[in-house]
């Protein structure tokens, strides 16, 4: 299946003595976005953190550009071209907007442009007038817009987000919805982590439904939109 | 006193702040990155200083010039960071993941071994260094006399202070060190390797001791006694800095060089105790030092380590139990060496059991629980032979001087948690042991005192023996029942979630210590029964490595289990009693069996016990 940039197959994970995912199947298909959707606790996170190797996967295979990397440090993942945004932001407070961004950096694959500072301040034009500033001195807005441009600093072929719009404010959450849209523009694979349906409908093509740790339903964003009978076995609280 | 005078003191101070900041920078930095406070840090220091007194004298056979002198001590800073490397991917690689007790450990493995590699290849005699060539005179100051070394070394401080801020902020490994020492898991979440980033990290640390080592050689001869001696200061500095900070470092070693500098002038023999009241009063007001930052446990999905269920004792249990108790109870049947032994081994578990009440039931890593035992034994020691008290009045003075000196440590201790918490009781056992080593007109200074016998009726081993059985098994007990009881469940709740347990309305700070003074009361017990089975106390009682020995009791026994550090306690007391006559190099076979322990064992007798009972027939 060469069109899937990310398989996911019988993914078991959990902490501690807690299960938490029971057999995530899932893929997504090269430049496509796809909205990992469910209540809190659906496992939608813990996804996320599987697939890239910040938590042990204890089962299942999870395919990324044709190679297996369940298991593999997070570093090697990254490297391989999977990008991961965290929730709750996670820059570097300490370090300043450009230096955030030096951390991200990685050497672009041949025959792709790499992304810049000045490319990403084109996107983010908020950014660009506060180079210099401490990250912890930024709103909330503008630290989750460092987080998604950090990663993009790496030159990834494809991109774990997760949750971007949570607390954020509607006008926020609108520029956030661009960036994506960029990201896809620019042929990047988005799966994103998202509880709110109109963020989703805005930038993905398709949509999963985590609920109890595995995957319970999946279509087009469209028929979500209209299948309300879906919409409340799953999604509303 | 003339302010010539007091210019000259300062800047003296100031050169003791400087040596003390380049090393407590390298502990910082490599806390903040790797989160492993390296007892072994005190190691390259030493290591820095010997390295220096070999190299340097053959670089200055070649031409006496000042520069061969620097080349010999970079040389010297570029050894130890290798040998850094050397620690970071044979051993700390491998514990990042196990909990912080059994890193300290670890590290500590590292310090005995280092220490008996040293004694082999320099041997025991304290080596003097040459002086710097170019720097052997004095500089006259406002009509003082100054030593131009001093002087160079107020300089060399900023200097690293200075170059270490180009490397994190300059370069993209400085910036990764920054980043990474904020949130690690991000940073490998990005693509960089952090096993890289941590090896370049103990290469910097451990450079960094080693300088601050062979800067040392003009000063003092390299000794084997100069790592716990600098580990102690190191520690203060970076708590008092916040760890992770190398500007905080840089404040808190000037603070401390002119605190002790001014100090000794004033309390010429106290000069530990007014650092420590700095500690204290830091430590109050800003928990987390003075730049440091509150350590990060959100997202940290780990169970904690220690008794997560009491539990009664089943058949095998009570079994186990009566066996050993028939055997204390049997053990005047067999030689008096037996005895001896025994008797130690009920005393040493009682205080392993009081340190794992602490550790395993309540999550308060105390490093330096031998304070309390030491106190305890001095208790009791001095009423003897200071007051002619006789034995049974000054036995009930031991609990009341641990416990006494575990409420007033314990103040300070029980407002910090994890890393922090475990430095702070170290400094206070250091503290302690200073005082006690430093006051010789009442303590016996170094050589102790002697006479401390039991009264007569008790003056037989047997008869000793059975009182020591009835007491550390009723305290035993007695701690038991309180680990099962509600206040028990408390420390165990404050353990797993200080948070939740505040706001469901505990007082945990209360709780927490009160339950350190209790633990503190029963080492001291511990300590005064100790006194009278040796007839003498030391203050090697009080020291880190009693320290060390009790935390391997648990780490043997298994911090899991209830009544586990019982049995670490004979294990352990046994094992070195039976080798220690037998091996010149006793603290690599300890350290090295530590090590061994940490990376394979790591949940002790009692944890294998329960593995081997769970496992099907």
């Amino acid at each position: 299946m060469a069109e899937h940039v990310l398989e996911v197959t019988g993914l078991r994970a959990g902490y501690g003595p807690a299960e938490v995912l029971f057999g995530v199947e899932l893929h997504l298909a090269r430049g496509e976005v796809a909205a990992l959707m469910g209540r809190n606790g659906a496992g939608k996170s813990t996804t996320l953190k599987a697939i890239m190797g910040l938590l042990p996967p204890r089962a299942g295979s999870i395919r990324f550009a044709g190679q297996e990397i369940a298991g593999a440090a997070a570093y090697r993942i990254a490297r391989m071209g999977l990008g991961y945004v965290p929730e709750e932001r996670r820059i570097f407070t300490d370090l300043t907007v450009a230096e955030n961004l030096d951390v991200g950096r990685r050497a672009a694959p041949a025959g792709r442009a790499p992304w810049t500072p000045e490319r990403l301040f084109q996107i983010f034009p908020n950014l660009a007038e506060m180079r210099h500033r401490r990250g912890g001195a930024m709103s909330g807005g503008e630290q989750q817009m460092l987080t998604i441009a950090r990663t993009l600093m790496g030159n990834p072929e494809a991109v774990l987000l997760d949750e971007p719009s949570e607390g954020l404010a509607p006008v926020i959450v609108e520029q956030m919805a661009e960036a994506v849209l960029r990201m896809k523009a620019e042929g990047i694979a988005v799966l994103v982590s998202e509880q709110n349906l109109d963020f989703a409908a805005a930038v993905a093509d398709r949509a999963l439904i985590l609920e109890k740790g595995s995957v319970r339903w999946q279509g087009s964003i469209a028929t979500l939109e209209a299948d309300e009978d879906v919409r409340r076995a799953y999604l509303t609280v | 006193m003339e302010w010539e005078f007091l210019l000259v003191q300062a800047l003296s101070g100031l050169a003791s702040a400087s040596s003390l900041f380049v090393i407590a920078s390298g502990l910082t930095i490599v806390f903040g990155v790797t989160r492993i406070v390296n007892f072994a840090h005190g190691s390259f220091y030493m290591l820095g200083a010997y390295v220096a007194v070999t190299v340097v004298p053959w670089l200055l056979e070649i031409e006496r010039s000042p520069w061969l002198f620097f080349a010999g001590v970079l040389v010297s800073a570029l050894v130890v960071g290798a040998l850094g490397v050397v620690m970071e991917v044979l051993l700390l690689r491998r514990i990042y993941r196990v909990p912080e007790l059994f890193q300290l450990l670890a590290t500590f493995g590292v310090v005995l071994i280092v220490q008996d590699v040293v004694l082999l290849v320099w041997g025991p005699v304290d080596i003097p260094g040459p002086r710097a060539p170019g720097l052997r005179h004095g500089v006259e100051i406002l009509g003082q006399r100054f030593p131009a070394y001093e002087l160079f070394l107020i300089f060399v401080g900023p200097a690293v202070l200075g170059l270490l801020w180009l490397l994190m902020h300059r370069t993209r490994f400085g910036v990764l060190i920054r980043a990474a020492t904020q949130d690690r898991e991000m940073v490998g979440a990005l693509g960089v390797n952090q096993a890289m980033l941590f090896t370049g990290t103990l290469f910097l640390g451990a450079a960094l001791a080693g300088l601050g080592g062979a800067l040392q050689i003009p000063r003092a001869s390299a000794n084997g006694q100069m790592d716990l001696s600098i580990i102690t200061e190191a520690f203060v500095v970076t708590v008092i800095g916040g760890m992770g900070s190398v500007p905080g470092a840089f404040i808190a070693a000037v603070l401390i060089g002119l605190l002790q500098a001014f100090g000794v002038l004033v309390f010429p023999k106290i000069t530990l105790v007014l650092v420590f009241l700095l500690m204290a009063a830091v430590l109050v007001v800003k928990p987390w030092g003075l730049l440091g930052r509150p350590e990060a446990v959100a997202g940290r999905a780990v169970l904690p380590e220690g008794i997560l269920d009491p539990g009664r004792l089943d058949g095998a249990g009570k079994a186990l139990a009566a066996l050993a108790l028939a055997g204390v109870l049997a053990l005047p049947l067999l030689d008096a060496y037996a005895v001896k032994v025994g008797t130690e081994v009920l005393i040493l578990a009682l205080a392993a059991f009081s340190l794992n009440f602490l550790v395993g039931n309540g999550g308060i890593v105390s490093f330096g629980h031998a304070a309390y035992f030491g106190l305890g034994a001095y208790g009791a020691g001095l009423l003897v032979v200071r007051g002619g008290v006789p034995m049974e009045a000054s036995l009930l003075a031991a609990p009341l001087a641990g416990g006494a000196f575990a409420a007033l440590f314990g103040f300070f201790v029980v407002r910090l948690s994890g890393i922090y918490l475990a430095m702070l009781t170290l400094a206070f056992a250091q503290i302690a042991y200073a005082v006690v080593f430093q006051w010789v007109e009442v303590t016996g200074g170094d050589n102790g005192l002697v006479g401390v016998w039991p009264s007569r009726w008790a003056a037989s081993r047997e008869v000793y023996h059975y009182i020591v059985a009835a007491v550390t098994i009723a305290a035993i007990i007695f701690l038991r029942r309180v680990i099962h009881a509600p206040f028990g469940a408390t420390l165990r709740a404050a353990r797993d979630s200080a948070q939740r347990a505040d706001a469901i309305g505990v007082d945990v700070r209360m709780h927490r210590w009160l339950g350190f003074t209790l633990a503190g009361a029963a080492a001291g017990l511990a300590g005064g029964l100790y006194a009278f089975s040796k007839g003498s106390i030391d203050p090697t009682l009080l020291g880190i490595p009693m320290s060390v020995d009790f935390l391997a009791m648990l780490l043997l026994g298994g911090i899991q289990s209830v009544l586990g550090p019982i049995a670490g306690a004979a294990a352990f007391h046994a094992v070195k009693d039976f080798f220690m006559p037998l091996t010149d190099h006793w603290r690599l076979f300890l350290g090295l069996s530590i090590i061994a322990m940490v990376l394979v064992f790591p949940r002790g007798l009692a944890g294998a016990w329960a593995s081997l009972r769970r496992r099907p027939a």
